[in-house]
């Protein structure tokens, strides 16, 4: 007998006081609807969210983890990239 | 009005809640899949919730110093006020899914309505539940769409549980003296204009699903005036095993 696994769905909620949703964890679901709701089941048991996202897992495309040198080591000597030299006024929040 | 109306309407909505929670927690552990097994326990989780507040509040009508352990454990089945349909079985998740369907969509315009109720206690119990039963009626909603639209073995277990389910709704309906007497006072909800509301709700759900309406018959449930199943004596008696044999317990 065949199996028909349902497709995985990537969950990103966002938090009460968050600003941008983050990704918490994976769900199966058959559809976007019960995706969603299954997210909301699994993940927003403890207050977690006030807003979730669901994609399906096949519709991301992720770096290659064996690119990582030449993707990312190129910017390791290069700090004057990071903002850290300004001072910040204390009203600005969430920098 | 007397109190005896309102305290036995509330011990109804209470024990719905409670026998229904209890029968939902049966399938932590079995549920067909991991997602599906924290949506059925979310379910029962907010159903005792909402039957503990109950409990409580017809412990403190009644004012006999009865609370909402006492009220839970230590009443026998005869005492217990639940609709027929919550005891019985879950049987297969098919069945589970579609009596959740159709309680809860009995329960979405009772509670809507009961936000009204001149019981203020019962009006903020009513206000919390309320969101509660939506989630619920929508989480069943879609599941019996999937199911009753799906393969023929889905469809086949929908239709079966439908058949099987169907003649005890007709106990939402059925008005008795305390139903005339806590509308009347402006305390509880009549059943004719609840008819209408679930029927509107279920109806194109069904449909949507390809589920056929089972034909109305004579049969009567009639677990709301304490006239039970067998089932229901066999859940208590694992909900109240620990109170029964070891009285007083606490931990």
């Amino acid at each position: 007998m065949q199996r028909k696994e349902w497709p995985l769905w990537e969950v990103f909620i966002r938090s009460r006081n968050g600003l941008d949703h983050k990704h918490c964890g994976s769900v199966h679901a058959p559809d976007a609807p019960m995706a969603l709701q299954a997210a909301r089941d699994v993940y927003t048991r403890r207050q977690e969210g006030v807003s979730i996202w669901v994609v399906r897992a096949d519709q991301i495309h992720a770096s290659d983890p064996d690119a990582k040198p030449e993707l990312f080591d190129p910017a390791d000597d290069k700090i004057y990239r990071h903002p850290t030299f300004y001072k910040l006024p204390d009203e600005v929040d969430h920098m | 009005m007397s109190s005896a109306a309102h305290l036995e309407y509330v011990l109804r909505l209470a024990d719905n809640a409670l026998i229904l929670g209890q029968r939902l927690s049966e399938w932590t552990g079995h549920a067909p899949v991991l997602e599906e097994e924290l949506a059925l326990a979310n379910m029962a989780l907010d159903l005792i919730g909402q039957s503990r507040l109950l409990l409580s509040h017809a412990g403190r009508l009644e004012g006999a110093g009865r609370d909402e352990d006492h009220l839970a454990f230590l009443r026998t089945d005869q005492q217990y006020r639940n609709l027929t349909l919550v005891e019985l079985p879950n049987g297969d998740f098919g069945r589970t899914v579609v009596r959740n369907f159709l309680f809860s969509a009995f329960q979405e315009p009772l509670w809507e309505a009961l936000r009204s109720s001149l019981d203020a206690d019962l009006a903020a119990i009513a206000e919390k539940s309320l969101k509660e039963a939506r989630y619920h009626a929508r989480h069943s909603a879609e599941w019996v769409v999937r199911l009753g639209d799906g393969t023929d073995e889905s469809h086949a277990r929908s239709q079966s549980a439908l058949d099987y389910l169907w003649p005890y709704t007709t106990e939402f309906f059925t008005e008795d003296s305390v139903d005339t007497e806590v509308a009347a006072a402006g305390l509880g909800v009549g059943c004719a204009a609840l008819r209408l509301r679930w029927e509107a709700a279920v109806h194109p759900v069904l449909m949507e699903a390809t589920l056929a309406v089972p034909a109305p018959t004579a049969f009567r449930s009639r677990g709301k005036i304490g006239t039970h199943s067998e089932h229901l004596g066999h859940i208590l008696a694992e909900m109240q095993h620990l109170q029964r044999a070891h009285p007083g317990a606490h931990w």
